[in-house]
């Protein structure tokens, strides 16, 4: 069995690997890094559990070989919150207004509501909506996650101001 | 769900690229973006025993403006369509059509290239590409050609590419003055595979008649109405035109049946996106001659 080395950053910390190339970078995350909040739900890009930011890009984690990865700056859901004792706002949104119920889904979700936040600050509900269409949930109906976004995006820019 | 083994080549260089298709032949792939290719390796729907990661790979990613034509590098990524301002401004039909493409996620990570070189079925840069005009580079160790969009996609997922080849550059064409755009598609959710699309350019002369027409829908490849494109032309857009126009376009429309949709249903969804693509798009000329339009 061939295998390659493999170094990237993960939420500010550099770590190494060496890895089959058919290792899809999902698994590498969960079992050889242990970070297990990515989640691995249809393994054919349509879920959307195991998006993560990769060198600050929106992406499948399950249609990515770990390989490709080498060299890259990672963000998953274990480094959104600003500290061990503090909750990303979004994070803090998602608790209060029940943007969840089984939470399968939610480490995707709240990458992909990061990004959008990024890019529009203030997003219309369409927007949210259709950022989110790349994200199943098959709990909440979409409500309270959208209103989790939409007073998160808030209290950021309150914040900001 | 995981993918059978391969070996895996990272090249730097095109040359290099070139050099291992040419050595591996049909038992290599090219990746690009992954986004189609990755799912059927995990489906183990296909197996590549060497797999060529065209990432690394210096010079194939760009978007820019040369004498007039937009020039595309194969593996930009389809997001790229979206933020450029060049794009919005002299192609918005490839803004429009690349917003459809599945979702931010996979957009941001699936290519111009890749898409065109899968040609799968309703995808939607292949219907763009050939309203446009485009023609597009492929390039072997040994050989580089240039294939027009309209001759390059065969069959369902088949096109002109060789197994030693790889599409290395679109180019897309200015459109005439004033011309009008619209991209039209039928999904049953928001970025799922397209049920029916259709893609539409009009430009009007100064009388407000049609001088130049394009109509592009899905099917089994790219279906570009010539015929109705024709019958359009010098005529003045109305309700009834662009009705007679759909129905010309869309009464003998080869299109097939499965478990989303039947090849009825295609048809007539066709007929209606391809009167709507052609109203807006000509209503956009009409706005354009008014330097109304943003």
């Amino acid at each position: 069995m061939t295998t390659r080395p493999v170094r990237l950053t993960v939420n500010g910390r550099e770590y190494t690997g060496q890895v089959e190339p058919r290792k899809l970078l999902t698994d590498f995350l969960r079992d050889d890094l242990g970070l297990t909040g990515t989640h691995v739900g249809c393994e054919q890009g349509v879920c959307g559990a195991c998006t993560i930011s990769l060198n600050g890009e929106l992406v499948r984690s399950c249609l990515l070989f770990a390989v490709q990865a080498n060299g890259a700056e990672l963000k998953t859901v274990e480094g959104i919150a600003p500290s061990a004792t503090e909750l990303h706002p979004l994070q803090e949104k998602f608790w209060q207004l029940h943007g969840l119920q089984c939470g399968f889904c939610t480490p995707g979700i709240l990458l992909t509501a990061e990004a959008l936040l990024k890019e529009i600050p203030n997003p219309s509900e369409t927007e949210i909506r259709e950022w989110l269409s790349g994200n199943l949930c098959r709990c909440t109906g979409y409500q309270n996650i959208v209103a989790a976004i939409q007073e998160a995006a808030k209290a950021m820019n309150n914040a900001k101001s | 769900m995981k993918p059978a083994k391969f070996d895996y080549y990272d090249p730097t260089t095109l040359d290099e690229a070139l050099s291992l298709l040419a050595q591996f032949g049909d038992r290599a792939r090219p990746l690009a973006g992954g986004q189609s290719l990755v799912p059927l390796m995990n489906f183990r729907l296909i197996r590549p025993a060497h797999l060529i990661d065209l990432n690394g790979v210096a010079g194939l990613s760009y978007l820019k403006i040369d004498d007039g034509a937009l020039r595309l590098g194969a593996t930009t990524r389809q997001r790229e369509l979206e933020r450029s301002a060049d794009v919005a401004k002299r192609w918005p039909l490839l803004r429009d059509a690349a917003g459809f493409i599945g979702h931010v996620q996979i957009r941001n990570r699936g290519t111009i290239g890749g898409s065109l070189a899968h040609a799968f079925p309703s995808a939607e840069l292949p219907v763009a590409m050939v309203s446009l005009d485009a023609s597009l580079t492929l390039r072997s160790k040994t050989n580089q050609r240039t294939a027009r969009a309209e001759e390059f996609f065969l069959s369902y997922m088949t096109t002109m590419l060789q197994p030693d080849e790889l599409l290395t550059e679109i180019s897309v064409p200015a459109l005439p003055a004033q011309s009008g755009w619209s991209y039209h598609e039928v999904s049953r959710r928001h970025g799922d595979f397209a049920l029916a699309g259709a893609a539409s350019l009009i430009a009007l002369d100064a009388n407000g008649a049609i001088q130049h027409a394009r109509l592009t829908l899905t099917g089994a490849t790219p279906i570009r109405s010539q015929d109705t494109e024709e019958f359009l032309l010098g005529e003045r857009p109305s309700e009834t035109l662009f009705r007679d126009a759909a129905r010309r376009a869309t009464e003998n429309l080869e299109q097939d049946s499965d478990i989303h949709a039947s090849a009825e249903y295609r048809r007539e969804v066709c007929a209606v996106l391809a009167r709507r693509a052609l109203m807006r798009a000509a209503q956009r000329s009409a706005e354009q001659m008014k330097g109304t339009t943003q």
